[in-house]
């Protein structure tokens, strides 16, 4: 028989202990940032639970990988093919281009952009908390990845790295609250900033001014200013702009490009160590971003 | 904890947390219920002996670092839901199930005011009518869990 009366010290000390433990956390987290390291070190600790929890879903994918007819191989093959062709033929367009503008570059006397090395990732889990926008990918510092580094799907910029683990890693996604990026209109090189605002198919711009010329249907891509995202990278399309003039600024909301609800594989890219792309399917990325 | 086969309720612990993380469709993600509140007031109701406001606040830690939000704060709302739980087990014990599913429901929705609470009060998030959506399925879920449970807990003859 279990004691009715629980000896030991009473659930409101318990509680007030606890409540304490948690402002101590939620403060040195929040304020001082003093658990950056730490966070890294929880991060390897509960992987094995993140890649079990995955378990399920890659069983489903492996399935429905492998239950798959032939006809339906062949089709992906020969829509593959015909990619592959797509792109190495722009590839050998954008190689000469790349010289010209190389050279061009140099007759400015501005330095020459160099190659940016890419890592691919897969995606881990989701979170399921409704106030942060984060996933968990399958790269970590044994990989070589590194804090701020930006993240792309074959689509446009997904979003940064926020926590680096072991052998995973935390992407905060660019429509989180806490999140911004600086970005320009492509069509004429207006500035602008894209902050987050917690929906994922919202991004807002703030501070515009009603002169400024944007447009419905922009396509808005980095800027490069910053120094965390290379430049011209898609971001997002504008959605909405409305220009009420009784407010002080215009309001302008996009969507991201990137499918940031379905993502599965991304592209990590890293500044230093220029390498040459070793597949076309790499060198896509750069088509799309400097066209 | 571990005496009499207490390792079977951080199992069971160790699956919620892993039902809380699992990949979902993002509509279904609305709804996805509370497990780790659910199993943790399980349990305190069942041995509160055993577990107690402890686990709860460690369970919301770990929680914390999987789900990636600010340190503490699932912790401290996950320690404020079972604190309830704890001092009034005697009462909800003799409740009915369903009775209990509706008092969990509050819980629950105390538990997600609260996170939300100080989510707001770190960074400005906005309240949408969608972050309690869990709530539901978390009143749906607790009769089906409880039974579970209670068969887990007769079947290893957790005391």
């Amino acid at each position: 028989m279990n004691p009715i009366f629980n000896q030991g010290t009473s659930p409101a000390h318990r509680l007030i202990l606890v409540l304490c433990c948690s402002v101590a956390l939620i403060f040195f987290d929040h304020k001082m940032a003093s658990f950056e390291t730490a966070r890294g070190y929880l991060q390897s600790l509960v992987s094995p639970l993140q890649y079990m929890a995955n378990a399920p879903k890659q069983m489903m994918t492996w399935a429905s990988e492998n239950i798959v007819i032939r006809q339906q191989l062949m089709e992906e093959n020969q829509n593959f093919r015909e990619n592959e062709l797509f792109f190495h033929e722009q590839m050998m367009q954008l190689s000469s281009v790349r010289q010209e503008n190389g050279r061009l570059r140099s007759l400015l006397s501005s330095p020459v952009r160099g190659e940016i090395k890419k890592m691919f990732a897969e995606i881990l889990s989701v979170d399921s908390d409704p106030y942060s926008h984060q996933v968990v990918i399958n790269r970590g510092a044994n990989d070589g990845v590194y804090e701020g580094q930006p993240v792309l799907d074959e689509k446009g910029i997904v979003g940064q790295i926020l926590h680096v683990g072991v052998s995973s890693s935390r992407v905060i996604l660019i429509s989180d609250i806490s999140h911004a990026i600086p970005v320009r209109v492509q069509r004429n090189g207006l500035r602008l900033i894209a902050s987050g605002s917690g929906q994922i198919d919202r991004l807002i711009h703030n501070f515009v001014p009603h002169s400024a010329d944007v447009k419905q249907g922009d396509l808005l891509v980095t800027s490069g200013l910053g120094g965390k995202y290379p430049e011209g990278y898609p971001v997002s399309r504008v959605v909405l702009v409305r220009a009420d003039e009784s407010r002080e600024f215009a309001t302008i909301y996009s969507e991201p490009v990137a499918q940031i609800d379905r993502l599965r594989y991304m592209l990590l890219l890293s500044k230093d160590e220029p390498v040459k792309p070793k597949s076309p399917s790499t060198t896509k990325k750069t088509v799309v971003g400097k066209s | 904890m571990f005496s009499n086969n207490g390792f079977i309720i951080l199992l069971t612990l160790l699956i919620a947390l892993m039902a809380s993380i699992t990949p979902m469709p993002l509509s279904v993600d609305a709804f996805r219920p509370d497990w780790v509140l659910i199993v943790l007031v399980y349990w305190c109701l069942a041995l509160p002996n055993k577990v107690n406001i402890f686990t709860a606040w460690v369970m919301g830690f770990i929680l914390d670092v999987l789900l990636g939000s600010v340190l503490g704060v699932h912790a401290c709302a996950m320690a404020l839901s079972v604190y309830i739980v704890v001092v009034n087990f005697q009462k909800i014990r003799n409740f009915s199930v369903w009775q209990q599913a509706l008092i969990i429901g509050v819980l629950s929705a105390q538990y997600h005011l609260v996170v939300f609470w100080l989510q707001r009060f770190l960074s400005d998030v906005v309240f949408l009518p969608n972050y309690l959506y869990p709530v539901i399925t978390t009143i749906v879920l607790w009769p089906w869990v409880f039974l579970l449970l209670r068969r887990v807990r007769r079947h290893f003859r957790i005391e």
